[in-house]
């Protein structure tokens, strides 16, 4: 399963990557949410995947039996998918807010900041 | 969207992911669960509550301002990690306090550590709501 | 030029007293070093910084270092004292007494520091001291413009100077001073000799204004004069002094040293005498009078002679007491007259008598009359350069022609200006400064005629240890500073220095014209300096609108390209790839997620309907909570759902405003975007199954499930490792959810408010 994973994180990765480089900033937005779960699955898998074991301990005893799911990439990952959507939602508020100040959802075409040198004039 | 049907069983439904989230809370350090969950259902509900009955409503039903929530809970986490200064321990190191303690029954437990997941957890809720109710009131 | 404002009140009140007391109390303390020191001690104070790098906080205090200190903290009182008069009523005298005060205190750092890096801090503490001072009257373009040339120069050889100091350090295997020096011939011999010689000399040629880097000297007279007195008698031009001095058993004796030291020496003083006979301001005159004396003294640590040595400090004492006195001294006269041009200027004797009497006293030091200690340094430095073996007569003749002009100069700066009758109509009538501003060049003055007279009170004290220091211990004669040590060759020379500097004393206006003339002539170091910086500006703005274009796209692209491009070359040059896997016999179930998965994402891709596209979106996103279901993260796949709820909810709400993912007409279709994308895709995937062949350490995870119960009491693993093992960084990121959440809801806010105005 790694290694089908492996290869499923890598067409997520590249799909996301060309969401990002398209013109219009809300295609960017959908990269970025693809880019986030490659991301997460990314750390889940490296840390090795684990057939329906959680990482709890039972009543009564003192650790966990042997061969559950690694805790740590678990802990990354959940605190990681927090922190994307943070990231999500603020990128979403910047588009939105872009769009009602320029008028328009094409990243070329929002120059306010750094106006065109040359051909502006 | 305003049906009455929605907005009655919104309602109920709101209320019962709240008190779903707490539940998620306090059993988080044992089972799955914990402070982000907790939070991300509350906001759960109160999301629903907003899209049902206005942001108005859901303001109301919240009472404090989402951000000073998230504020409060960060402050909250804070505290829980600075307490442990008091007993010249490391920063952010949990403090226990069992309460009825036998040799087998540890009675009930008081850390920080839940204090801090409380922290975490309206953090999370206000943070969010700071964001939805914005939007939605803004759009 | 005169920032004193006379019409304020006449004093700074405690802040200006104040400071006099810190280099004061200083230089009473050395003195408690003076016996230690002349019985051929060296005191050694140490601290650890930070020991895992061999960095400590020592102090070493020889003769040497001793010998700085004294100047130091006694020209720095003085200096403070007289800012006191001159700046009085200054609004920002506070300022400028913090910066001085600072100044002094890198300065004494920087020559009793016994170690690589903590010489290497203090000695750029006084660069950015420096560049304050420099800068002091902030509001003149010409003051920030020399003191951000003083800043580049010197900060440009320092950044040498630190990787000099390091490779020493890492040759020598220690970071401390007095070790290196014993371990001299251990240095020659090493094969990095050379490139640490040339670092660390370019760190004190910048510092010292050695030619060519010697133009930002003259320059930084464009702080008020008592800096410049500071400046350029004890304190910042001697740090690439004290820092050849320093070094000097370690590195001296090679040919190399020899030879760089000499030439770059002999070249700086001869050139900076004409100079110096060139200017017109006073001021301007007694900077390049500094560069010739920096250029002397270089030039006698290439010798490794006694003779050579004891003239050095010598005439490093010499020059220190001198030059603050006649920079005093312009002070003063600029003060009381308003003007600082040498050809107006005249019969101030008659006004300004104390001035006039230290002025002469000092411009006698200066121009080596008996019985001044100017004399005695002038007297060694011709047995110095005679004793110089491979070239005294290069050696001889640079100090013959040198001294020559700097008694003219001596003569037009301190003799003119006081006696000469034919003085022109001045901006002020002029009278005696007040006594804080005599003190300085009086007390000066009169010791470099009583340690003329009497040598033997630095002989034990300074001279001695110092020699003894930098040499070992060379024969007694060499460093004895004697008034009259018999008709020889250095008297010979002392005459004829006395006839050729009177000639040119005499012929000095026209001399000034021809040599104004050529210096217009000959390309001005200064401007190829701004020609430098305005390439350097032109240049950055020229990568700035390569690599800075505004466009969004184009940033990702260069980002993601250099990831694959990086990566990739890595992968390629470094490792064998994966070349056959086996893919484990899998459930339907598992088959279903992941084609699931898949699928949602090449919709997302493909859809040009915004509705679409959040769903396949919804989906890969479910999906990846099913694969966090079924592999023992409960916690994380509930998290994963509760998101996607709520980035769905958010999506929604936005869409109801933003209009379509594509203009009518136009098509999302871009071949080498996706040629990009597919390979940043490629080498994750191939990144992985590489990270995946590896064995995984599971120290950290052993060590959590261990613990969790019997020292953190609780029985999920995943949330006690977020709450108690690391919650320090779950802290750090529910912060930045936060900050995410104040930051959007700031944006939000703002454009309602826009929208309603």
């Amino acid at each position: 399963m790694e290694i089908l994973l492996s290869i499923t994180v890598g067409i997520l990765v590249a799909a996301a990557v060309y969401l990002m480089l398209a013109r219009n900033v809300l295609r960017f937005i959908f990269g970025l949410i693809l880019i986030s779960n490659a991301a997460n699955l990314v750390i889940f898998t490296s840390g090795r995947l684990t057939l329906g074991a959680p990482p709890l301990i039972a009543d009564g005893a003192l650790a966990p039996p042997e061969g559950v799911a690694n805790a740590l990439p678990q802990a990354l990952v959940l605190t990681a998918i927090v922190i994307g959507f943070g990231l999500f939602a603020f990128a979403l508020v910047l588009i939105f807010r872009a769009y009602t100040t320029l008028g328009t959802l094409y990243s070329d075409d929002m120059r306010i900041a750094e106006p065109r040198s040359e051909d502006a004039g | 969207m305003n049906s009455l049907i929605l907005r009655v069983a919104t309602r109920y439904l709101a209320g019962i992911l709240l008190i779903f989230s707490v539940y998620m809370l306090l059993r988080g350090h044992n089972e799955p669960g914990g402070g982000f969950i907790g939070g991300l259902v509350g906001a759960t509900g109160f999301v629903l509550y907003a899209l049902a009955c206005g942001t108005s409503m859901a303001r109301e039903a919240l009472r404090i301002q989402p951000q000073t929530l998230a504020m409060i809970g960060l402050g909250i986490a804070l505290v829980a990690g600075l307490f442990s200064i008091v007993f010249s321990d490391a920063l952010f190191t949990g403090q226990w306090l069992f309460i009825g303690a036998t040799d087998d029954d540890k009675g009930y437990p008081l850390s920080t550590i839940l204090v801090f997941d409380i922290g975490v957890y309206l953090v999370v809720l206000g943070s969010i709501l700071t964001i939805v109710f914005a939007m939605e009131e803004e759009i | 030029m005169g920032q004193a404002t006379t019409d304020g009140p006449a004093t700074n009140g405690i802040w200006g007293w104040l400071p006099v007391l810190i280099p004061l109390a200083i230089f009473g303390w050395s003195f408690s070093f003076l016996g230690p020191i002349s019985n051929g001690e060296v005191l050694r104070f140490s601290s650890d910084w930070v020991p895992s790098l061999g960095i400590s906080l020592s102090f070493l205090v020889d003769g040497l270092s001793l010998t700085f200190t004294l100047l130091i903290s006694g020209i720095g009182a003085l200096v403070l004292l007289y800012s006191n008069t001159y700046l009085a009523g200054h609004p920002q005298y506070g300022r400028f007494s913090l910066y001085l005060v600072s100044f002094m205190l890198a300065m004494l750092g920087l020559v009793l520091s016994d170690n690589l890096i903590s010489l290497f801090v203090f000695w750029e503490l006084t660069t950015i001291t420096s560049y304050l001072l420099i800068g002091f009257d902030n509001e003149s373009a010409k003051s920030r413009r020399s003191a951000l040339q003083a800043l580049l120069l010197t900060g440009a050889g320092a950044l040498a100077l630190l990787a000099g100091l390091i490779l020493l350090g890492v040759t020598a295997g220690t970071f401390e001073i007095s070790v290196i020096l014993a371990k001299g011939d251990e240095i020659r011999a090493h094969a990095l000799y050379l490139p640490i010689l040339i670092l660390i000399l370019a760190g004190a040629f910048t510092k010292s204004a050695q030619v060519p880097f010697h133009f930002w000297l003259p320059n930084a007279m464009a702080a008020p004069t008592p800096v410049s007195a500071f400046l350029h008698s004890a304190t910042m031009v001697k740090a690439g002094v004290y820092l050849m001095a320093r070094m000097h058993p370690a590195f001296s004796g090679t040919e190399v040293w020899m030879w760089t030291l000499t030439i770059f020496g002999a070249t700086t003083a001869v050139f900076a005498s004409f100079l110096a006979l060139r200017q017109n301001d006073l001021k301007q005159a007694l900077a390049y009078t500094t560069l010739m004396a920096l250029g002397t003294l270089t030039m006698f640590l290439g010798s490794d002679t006694g003779y050579a040595i004891t003239a050095f400090i010598t005439f490093l004492i010499v020059h220190s007491l001198y030059k603050a006195a006649l920079f005093l001294i312009v002070g003063c006269i600029d003060h009381e007259t308003g003007t600082r041009r040498a050809d107006i200027l005249g019969g101030l004797g008659r006004a300004m008598p104390i001035t006039a009497a230290a002025a002469a006293l000092s411009a006698m030091s200066m121009a080596g009359f008996p019985p001044f200690l100017g004399f005695i340094g002038k007297e060694l430095k011709y047995a110095g350069a005679i004793a110089v073996t491979s070239e005294p007569f290069f050696v001889a003749g640079a100090a013959l022609l040198a001294n020559s002009l700097m008694l003219a100069v001596a003569g037009v700066v301190a003799f003119k200006p006081f006696w000469r009758t034919t003085g022109e109509p001045l901006p002020k009538t002029p009278h005696e400064a007040p006594w804080p501003m005599l003190a300085g060049p009086v007390i000066l003055a009169a010791l470099g005629a009583v340690l003329g007279i009497a040598p033997g009170l630095i002989q034990n004290t300074l001279i001695t240890p110092t020699v003894d220091a930098m040499l070992g211990a060379p024969p007694t004669e060499a460093k004895e500073l004697k008034l009259w040590a018999g008709v020889n060759i250095p008297l010979f020379l002392s005459i004829a220095t006395f006839v050729l500097g009177l000639a040119l004393y005499a012929v000095h206006p026209t001399l000034r014209n021809i040599l104004a003339r050529l210096d217009d002539m000959t390309p001005s170091f200064d401007r190829g300096w701004d020609r430098i910086l305005d390439g350097l500006k032109a240049l950055a703005g020229w990568q700035t609108r390569l690599i800075q274009s505004g466009v969004l796209r184009r940033y990702m692209f260069i980002i993601f390209a250099t990831f694959v491009a990086v990566i990739g070359a890595t992968l390629y040059l470094r490792t064998d790839l994966p070349t056959s896997f086996e893919i484990e016999p899998l459930a339907a179930k598992q088959w279903a997620v992941i084609i699931l998965m898949i699928a949602g994402t090449l919709v997302t891709v493909a859809t040009r309907s915004r509705i679409t596209a959040i769903a396949s979106l919804g989906v890969v996103g479910i999906t990846v909570a099913l694969v966090f279901i079924m592999y023992g993260a409960p916690d994380v796949a509930i998290t994963q759902l509760l998101v996607e709820t709520l980035i769905v909810v958010l999506v929604a709400v936005a869409m109801l405003r933003l209009p379509f993912l594509d203009r009518r007409g136009e098509s999302d279709h871009r071949p080498l975007d996706a040629l990009l994308a597919i390979g940043v895709g490629t080498v994750t995937t191939i990144t992985m199954l590489l990270v995946l062949e590896q064995p995984l350490d599971l120290r950290l995870t052993e060590y959590f499930e261990a613990t969790s119960w019997p020292e953190a009491f609780g029985r999920n693993i995943v949330n006690v490792i977020l709450v108690d093992f690391r919650a320090l960084d779950t802290f750090g990121e529910i912060a930045v959810v936060v900050i995410a959440a104040l930051s959007a809801y700031a944006l939000l806010r703002t454009t309602a408010k826009e929208a309603g105005k």
